[in-house]
């Protein structure tokens, strides 16, 4: 397994990494969520990013808290719901607002890190996600790099 | 979506004639053409790959307000028959288990509120945990959240939230039979110590209502309703715990699948043989989110009574019903003239018991169930009353919303929550939320036209419309 890196100074951004892009699209029920990114992990790094975007200005968050997430998955699109997922339930357990992230994958396993905040009443409050779903899930070439996608409940 | 691929059984019902050679249950839509064509495609292609699971008994059905959700439509109703070889479907419950309506009946007519009704809203935001980021003011023992999943609305009434009165008008008399906690994740556990009594955010509201209009005076009678009264509503679920359960077997069900003998048409209907081990620990896991729904609501009318007692003390506050909308159920049905036991799913769709059904209690055994459609915060809801089976072919299930009509999006590209906030107060609709941008996704003109919805309910025979209820307050998340 690969070495977690050094715990990320996440005020101050790598300028050696391209700025990840975010974005969403539609769904009747719920919202659909992309990360581009120059790697898959870079990609899934972004969609977490639109992940939490959902809930709040992440421009907002300071990166004052660290956590961790280790998890085995061969198969890449489903790394991205688990990865996605276990962020979702480790924040809400530890009541933090996550805005940075940095993910590595070595063979199946996986390691993460996030930083990220306790809520604030001054933090923008937007809507909860419950879950990432396997709808519209996808991990793919674009643009020679890489987009991660999927629907997420709201 | 385009109707010309389906067939009209009836001025209400449409069935998708199946292709050639395809293995695919039947599929049928009860719909009026106008709200057929308003939905999206995928509505057909997700019930569609809904009636090609196995075990599937009668057929795999929408209800009026279904729009395109994750694996199951939003209003899709399938049953499945173990013996038959069924199956339980994660994707057919969704992440947000047992999430529904309890609705509260007050003995307050709207005229005696009014004059009180800014100090309403403020108190109930006040006391109203809501809101992404927002926790209970309870704090569970591991121990204690074992109780909450098997004991459901029974603990809470047991801790001194709202009265043991409450228990017969909840579905399942709020303690469903089958919670296993064993199954249920450690992580799924943590996430809902600090949980219980919460809103939640997104659709969920707690909304006071007044009864605008009555529809079927008898039903109303039965159901303690009167024109100008003050109703509550309070729509929410099985908070963290629900999503975590949801999360945990949706992944776990996709990926045994295969070594299980299924072949998905898509990965989102994750499901396994209701009488394998792993489709018993499912609805194990699923049972205790159901009972930590029906505690969730519970508490939260607690804290609601408390808020109205300090305004008008001895008022009587009841629980007219408490419905939930995703789950799986183990019901009795008849299908093809024999009487079958079956796992119902009801994803975004409310259980409608007719008159007489033994589940129900004693004062709405001549009407039917209250069934609850939950409309948007600016035009309003309607209360139904279950059919009996003759007119409800959809085993005893209704619509539950008015369904969105756009997405959350593009919500945002119409609507702007300050705006939305204060055309509502100038309607007379207070609106008190910790997020303008979930104000704006839930914004009224997102959703399909309520009273359509319900009018063609009724239609169709899944339930007949008893009374109008119309939003003077609403708390969102």
């Amino acid at each position: 397994m690969a070495e977690p890196e050094t715990p990320f100074a996440a005020d101050q951004p790598d300028p050696a990494r391209p700025p990840p892009r975010f974005g969403y699209f539609d769904h009747d029920a719920d919202l659909g969520i992309t990360g581009c990114g120059p790697t898959p992990e870079a990609a899934m790094e972004a969609a977490a990013e639109a992940m939490f975007g959902v809930m709040t200005d992440l421009a907002a968050v300071q990166p004052e808290q660290e956590l961790e997430v280790q998890f085995e998955e061969a198969d890449p699109e489903l790394a991205l719901v688990t990865w996605l997922n276990l962020l979702l339930a480790h924040a809400q357990s530890r009541r933090l607002v996550l805005c940075r992230f940095r993910l590595h994958r070595s063979g199946h396993q996986w390691v993460g890190m996030a930083a990220g905040q306790p809520w604030t009443a001054s933090l923008e409050r937007g809507v909860e996600v419950k879950g990432a779903t396997l709808t519209q899930l996808a991990l793919t070439r674009q643009d020679g790099g890489w987009q991660a996608r999927c629907v997420v409940d709201v | 979506m385009d109707i010309a691929r389906l067939r009209q059984a009836g001025p209400y019902e449409w069935t998708l004639p199946a292709a050639q050679g395809e293995a695919c249950g039947e599929v049928r839509l009860f719909a009026d053409a106008e709200l057929l064509r308003g939905m999206d495609d995928k509505v057909l292609e997700q019930i569609r790959n809904v009636a090609r699971l196995p075990g599937l008994a009668g057929a795999a059905m929408t209800m009026p307000d279904a729009h395109w959700g994750y694996g199951f439509p939003i209003g899709g109703v399938a049953a499945f028959d173990a013996d038959a070889g069924g199956v339980v479907s994660a994707g057919g419950v969704g992440f947000d288990i047992s999430c529904g309506i309890r609705c509260l009946r007050t003995d307050l007519m709207w005229d005696e509120l009014a004059p009180q009704r800014h100090h309403l809203a403020d108190s109930l935001f006040r006391e109203i945990p809501a809101g992404v980021g927002e926790e209970g003011r309870l704090r569970l023992s591991s121990k204690e959240l074992d109780r909450v999943m098997r004991q459901g609305a029974l603990w809470a009434v047991e801790q001194g939230f709202g009265p043991a009165e409450d228990l017969p008008f909840i579905e399942e008399r709020g303690n469903v039979a089958g919670a296993e906690p064993g199954w249920v994740s450690d992580l799924a556990k943590k996430r809902q110590l600090g949980e219980m009594g919460t809103l939640g955010s997104g659709n969920h509201y707690l909304e006071v209502q007044v009864v605008d209009r009555i529809l079927d005076e008898e039903a109303a009678a039965a159901f303690g309703l009167r024109l100008g009264q003050v109703l509550v509503s309070i729509h929410c679920g099985s908070r963290g715990l629900g999503h975590q359960i949801g999360t945990d077997y949706l992944l776990l069900l996709a990926k045994s699948a295969a070594s299980l003998g299924l072949t998905l048409p898509d990965r989102e209907l994750a499901c396994a043989p209701i009488r394998s081990e792993v489709g018993q620990h499912y609805l194990g896991a699923m049972n205790s989110a159901i009972n930590c729904a029906l505690a969730n609501r519970q508490i939260l009318a607690a804290l609601t009574r408390r808020v109205f007692a300090r305004y008008w003390p001895g008022c009587r506050i009841e629980t007219l019903f408490d419905v939930s909308h995703n789950t799986c159920k183990v019901e009795r049905h008849r299908v093809e003239d024999h009487e079958r036991t079956l796992y119902v799913h009801r994803k975004g769709a409310t259980r409608a018991f007719g008159p007489g059904h033994p589940g129900l209690p004693d004062a709405y055994h001549a009407v039917g169930q209250p069934v609850i459609i939950g409309g948007s915060m600016g035009t309003g809801s309607y209360i139904l009353a279950g059919n009996p089976p003759e007119q409800n072919r959809a085993f005893a299930s209704a619509s539950h919303g008015a369904g969105r009509a756009m997405s959350r999006h593009q919500a945002l590209k119409y609507w702007h929550g300050r705006q939305l906030v204060d055309e509502l107060a100038a309607r007379g609709i207070l609106i008190r939320t910790g997020s303008l941008r979930g104000a704006a996704e839930e914004a009224p003109g997102a959703y399909k036209d309520v009273d359509r919805v319900a009018e063609v309910t009724e239609a169709a025979g899944l339930a007949r419309r008893v009374a109008f209820l119309r939003p003077k307050i609403c708390i969102k998340g």
